[in-house]
């Protein structure tokens, strides 16, 4: 298989599932447990091949930049396809059984159109870390946020459908504030090229102006401190699968564009001042989301305010890495941070969705004696919070160690 | 094409993205605010077709013409989707029962 072929494959098989699964509903299992298949398949081989060979690009239909798409696939973005693709097969797996498991109709209904949006979600997840210029990576931060937004809703309850409607309006005009970024950036640079970008970037006020708004769309779909109020009642009300899929993936998306428009595309921009904003925010995130979490009664909350924490924590990247010295281990203990936080918080909203259909709530004062119902669920719980504090100590203690503060 | 035209537009376009989103935020209205959302797509794509007329030459760029109609297809997509949602919650909030989405 080709390098084209694989980055074909990732956007194209779960795409094509979508559609199936919609006309078909009967095949939803099987169709995304073959997805899942060919998409962790493409994604070890597209790996190996960026391991031995660089860079590797695809002119879609032939036309490259600056007109035509291109598929590009480095190292951060196999990063981000694999971690895509284990959580994907992780709830492709969980999710066989946790719709059968309500036996009446409205579960079977949700279950019907969780495939195809799951499927679709996974899509443009792979499309958008494949994407090679700014353009597209609106397109397809968009499809992302169509897919979020109604599996939020899948639910259908009040608490349910009030949360995804607040997360619509956030969604939609945090993009448009990136679409008219990249408006003001193509008519200073003449490009979205990303590559070609830092070339053609002079610094000056239009595109500090640009940089700004697309920033803040990003940031607002990220849910970095104070523009995370959306999140905690848009994750707890979800079912378990969507919950994990949300915290663990979605609002990563917007982070690694973040990543790639400071560092790869204006790195000339990425002052001392414009990190320690993010430090900033990130710290605030920390703090805020995590005395949050202590508070709250219900166990999807807690864990849902643990992600807003754990966003903080990634943005602390942006001050580290701009920090010259030691630069590239924060960037790769930050990136180790994300994936181990997509496993993590996946682990913990699965689980949480076996004690909430196990208890029939998810209210934390009774939850007692729960570990003797089920003594798996609650070990696996267990061991992804270590996982969240345990990957924080090293990280805490061992960076300043390195040089890097 | 004189110099000053197209800035005049793409400042209208900035205008109309700020009244849209000053609306999105003050509205409580559902159906308000998905139009100021409208509004705001539209200044966006005002100040793509006037940074389209920059180049020199009676020739305007092409390229985001070609990137409007995309955001274009996207805004009805997202229009859809939002009068969807809206109609859902409201259906939802009209059977809700008291104390039923503590």
């Amino acid at each position: 298989m080709t390098s084209a072929w694989a980055m074909a494959s990732l956007v194209l098989s779960p795409l094509v599932a979508a559609a199936l699964t919609f006309a078909f509903p009967r095949l939803g299992r099987s169709l995304a447990l073959g997805t899942a298949g060919v998409a962790g398949l493409a994604v070890v081989r597209l790996m190996r091949l960026v391991f031995a060979g660089g860079v590797q690009t695809h002119r879609v239909s032939g036309w490259g930049a600056p007109l035509g798409i291109e598929l590009r696939a480095d190292g951060l973005s196999v990063l981000m396809l694999i971690v895509t693709a284990l959580i994907g097969v992780a709830i492709a797996l969980y999710s066989q059984r946790y719709f059968v498991s309500e036996h009446d109709d409205e579960a079977r209904h949700r279950e019907r159109y969780f495939w195809p949006l799951f499927l679709f979600l996974w899509t443009a997840l792979n499309a958008l870390y494949l994407s090679a210029d700014i353009f597209n990576l609106y397109v397809t931060l968009e499809m992302l946020g169509f897919a979020a937004v109604t599996l939020v809703a899948l639910a259908g309850t009040h608490a349910a459908l009030t949360a995804a409607l607040r997360y619509v309006f956030v969604s939609l005009s945090a993009s448009l504030f990136y679409l008219l970024g990249v408006g003001l950036v193509y008519g200073q640079c003449g490009t979205v090229d990303l590559p070609s970008l830092a070339a053609q970037a002079r610094p000056g006020p239009a595109l500090w102006v640009a940089l700004a708004l697309m920033t803040g769309g990003l940031v607002a779909k990220a849910a970095l401190f104070p523009l995370h109020g959306w999140l905690p009642p848009a994750h707890a009300n979800a079912p378990a699968p969507v919950s994990a899929l949300l915290s663990a993936l979605v609002v990563k998306a917007p982070f690694y564009i973040l990543l790639r428009l400071w560092f790869e595309a204006f790195p000339a921009l990425m002052t001392p001042a414009v990190a320690q904003v993010f430090g900033a925010l990130g710290a605030a995130a920390i703090l805020w989301g995590s005395v949050h979490a202590l508070f709250q009664p219900r166990l999807k909350l807690v864990i849902a305010y643990s992600t807003v924490a754990q966003l903080g924590y990634l943005f602390l990247l942006f001050p580290l890495t701009a920090a010259q010295e030691g630069g590239f281990m924060a960037w790769s203990g930050g990136l180790m941070l994300l994936g181990a936080h997509a496993c993590a918080k996946t682990a913990m909203f699965l689980t949480a969705g076996n004690i909430l259909h196990a208890a029939g709530h998810d209210r934390i004062e009774d939850l007692d004696g729960i570990t003797h119902i089920l003594p798996v669920s609650v070990f696996a719980f267990g061991l992804a919070g270590m996982s969240l504090i345990g990957l924080d100590c090293p990280r805490a203690a061992g960076l300043p160690g390195n040089g890097c503060c | 094409m004189p110099d000053a035209d197209y800035r005049i537009y793409a400042l209208a376009g900035m205008a109309l993205f700020a009244i849209g989103f000053y609306s999105m935020l003050v509205q409580a209205h559902l159906l308000r605010r998905i139009m100021a959302l409208n509004v705001m797509g539209s200044g966006v794509f005002l100040v793509y077709i006037a940074l389209g007329a920059q180049t020199p030459g009676p020739i305007p760029d092409p390229v985001p013409h070609a990137m409007v109609l995309t955001g274009i297809v996207v805004s009805v997509c997202a229009t859809g989707l939002a009068l969807a949602l809206v109609d859902r919650a409201q259906a939802a909030a009209s059977e809700v029962e008291p104390g039923d989405d503590a």
